[in-house]
């Protein structure tokens, strides 16, 4: 009777799994229609109307989406591999800087929260630079690091094209680590630290066993937000710098054919938006096996 | 007093902020293995002189001792154990982890830390729930870990901030139960802070009766109620008795039972 129970439970448990991986597609294929619907629409719209306000619609503006998707499937060049196989390897490139980039500037970032909420001193005098630092554009920046560093060199050693590029990724990471790092060190139980207190832990026992613990869901709510402005930088760090084996490299490369091939263009754009969106859900996954917290205090 | 497990003598505690008087010249002497309940209205400043016996808040004027030492070495030595309203407990530790927490505090190894986790989840009834987090458990088994865990280093004393207060009253007196024997079996002596008048008197050797503003000690009824306590008890004539001694106690110091 009994297993026979279990079966049913089982089966029952699998059903209602499979009915919630259907209905979360169903929900994916809905919001892809409906953003291939604002596309087609707004562009049929504007021709039909010929209205040329924000700017005239065509096929070089706006392709049609199909055209974009069919784009990453032809030769990338006569002859040549497929865009979608060369946009490939571009996108691998740019991970690559973008992981560098988001372990330092995480690293950096929780190191100096931590160092701001230990230190009252430092919140005073550090924290309006670290704000400051977010004022300046990337894009002003990013040549000045890109080359500058390239100039550099520590025993005969120069840092090598994507790790400078690494740098401009870690740049806009830190900053939502380090603010969000500062508010969740403060966001413990006072009545926990009551308990550290009758127990005479000292300061570093309650910031590990107490505070970075709770920390931890604002912790990755900043690395969840950092995963994708870590691609961004990589991205706009290689612009400036001509480093053509990245998706910032491909987007400079592409812009400069877009009267002929603005399909390129706009597909480098899907692929960059898609490996954002990798980042992001790895940052989720990570914070699900991580972090072990009643579900409602999961964002 | 020599044999004095807690020594409070002129203790006053203002808050300036607020100009509050909290508590005015208390003094209280706190014997071996007693069982003692502050209980008053709210305002009287009984929260206050736990926190204050325990070293959470520093007194303005008096002195407390525990174990015969000032209350700041005590804290500092781990002479006490404590247990709030609400758990608190931490969510990413498991049970056997949030019991472990003091232990680890204290630097105790790893296997000595797991014979006494095993023993304390058996003493407080939740084993098979070690690997639980704390989200998992119903609010009576949690505050049931917390308890466990003031009790798992054995301090000689215990402070207990209305442990039972949110709980409803079936799990209220099985609770008050599983505390007596823990408190028969460890000998440990306990300050417990109520509101509940009939669980003072079912719990305490004594209940000290506070009034407020300013708080003051305004009477002290010794429970004279045999040991073991049981279900049983509630339903004595004696504890009746007691009970209203109680009441009267309150009202005489000016509490508004209404």
């Amino acid at each position: 009777m009994s297993t026979i129970a279990a079966t049913i439970a089982g089966r029952a448990k699998a059903a209602a799994a499979t009915r919630s991986a259907l209905s979360r597609g169903g929900v994916l294929a809905l919001v892809l229609a409906a953003l291939w619907g604002l596309w087609e629409g707004y562009r049929w719209l504007w021709i039909a109307t010929g209205w040329g306000w924000p700017f005239a619609v065509d096929d070089i503006t706006m392709p049609h989406l199909h055209a974009i998707v069919a784009q990453l499937f032809e030769p990338s060049r006569t002859g040549g591999p497929l865009l979608i196989s060369v946009l490939f390897h571009s996108a691998v490139f740019t991970a690559k800087e973008a992981v560098v980039g988001f372990a330092v500037g995480a690293s950096v970032g929780f190191l100096l929260g931590v160092a701001i909420s230990q230190f009252r001193v430092l919140q005073r005098g550090l924290m309006p630079y670290v704000v400051a630092s977010q004022t300046i554009p990337i894009l002003a920046i990013a040549p000045m690091v890109v080359v500058g560093l390239g100039n550099m060199q520590v025993a005969g050693w120069t840092p090598a094209p994507w790790l400078r590029v690494a740098v401009i990724a870690a740049y806009l990471t830190f900053f939502p680590v380090t603010v969000n790092t500062i508010r969740g060190l403060q966001s413990a139980d006072p009545r926990a630290l009551e308990l550290m207190h009758s127990y005479a832990a000292g300061r570093w026992a309650v910031l590990w066993k107490l505070r970075v613990p709770s920390a931890m869901p604002y912790l990755f709510s900043a690395f969840k937000v950092s995963a994708t402005a870590s691609v961004v930088g990589a991205i706009i760090g290689e612009a400036p710098s001509s480093i053509p084996d990245g998706l910032g490299g491909a987007i400079i490369n592409f812009n400069q054919y877009y009267a002929l091939a603005p399909e390129s263009l706009w597909a480098t754009n899907l692929v960059a938006a898609a490996l954002g969106i990798t980042f992001f859900l790895v940052a989720l996954g990570v914070e699900r096996v991580a972090v072990r917290r009643a579900p409602e205090h999961l964002a | 007093m020599s044999d004095s497990v807690v020594s409070i003598s002129g203790l006053s505690k203002t808050f300036a902020k607020a100009d509050i008087t909290a508590l005015d010249d208390i003094s209280l002497e706190i014997g071996q293995r007693e069982f003692v309940s502050l209980i008053g209205p709210s305002g009287c400043g009984k929260s206050t002189l736990l926190r204050a016996v325990g070293d959470i808040v520093e007194p303005t004027a008096g002195s407390v001792e525990v174990n015969g030492k000032p209350a700041r070495r005590a804290r500092l030595d781990g002479d006490y154990g404590i247990v709030f309203q609400a758990p608190v407990l931490y969510d990413w530790r498991t049970v056997a982890k949030n019991i472990a927490l003091p232990l680890e505090m204290l630097g105790w190894d790893r296997a000595r830390r797991v014979a006494r986790v095993k023993e304390m989840v058996e003493l407080v009834d939740l084993a098979g729930f070690e690997d639980h987090h704390p989200w998992q458990l119903s609010g009576g088994m949690q505050q049931r870990v917390s308890i466990a865990r003031a009790f798992s280093f054995s301090p000689a004393l215990l402070l207990m901030d209305e442990p039972f207060g949110a709980l409803d009253e079936m799990t209220r007196e099985r609770l008050n139960l599983e505390l007596l024997r823990l408190w028969l079996e460890t000998e440990s002596t306990v300050i417990f802070v109520t509101h509940s008048i009939s669980e003072a008197v079912f719990l305490s050797t004594r209940v000290v009766v506070m009034s407020a503003r300013p708080g003051r000690v305004s009477a002290i009824v010794p429970i004279d109620l045999p040991q073991p306590r049981m279900a049983a008890t509630r339903e004595e004539a004696r504890f009746f008795e007691l009970v209203t001694e109680v009441r009267e106690a309150l009202h005489a110091g000016g509490a508004d039972l209404a």
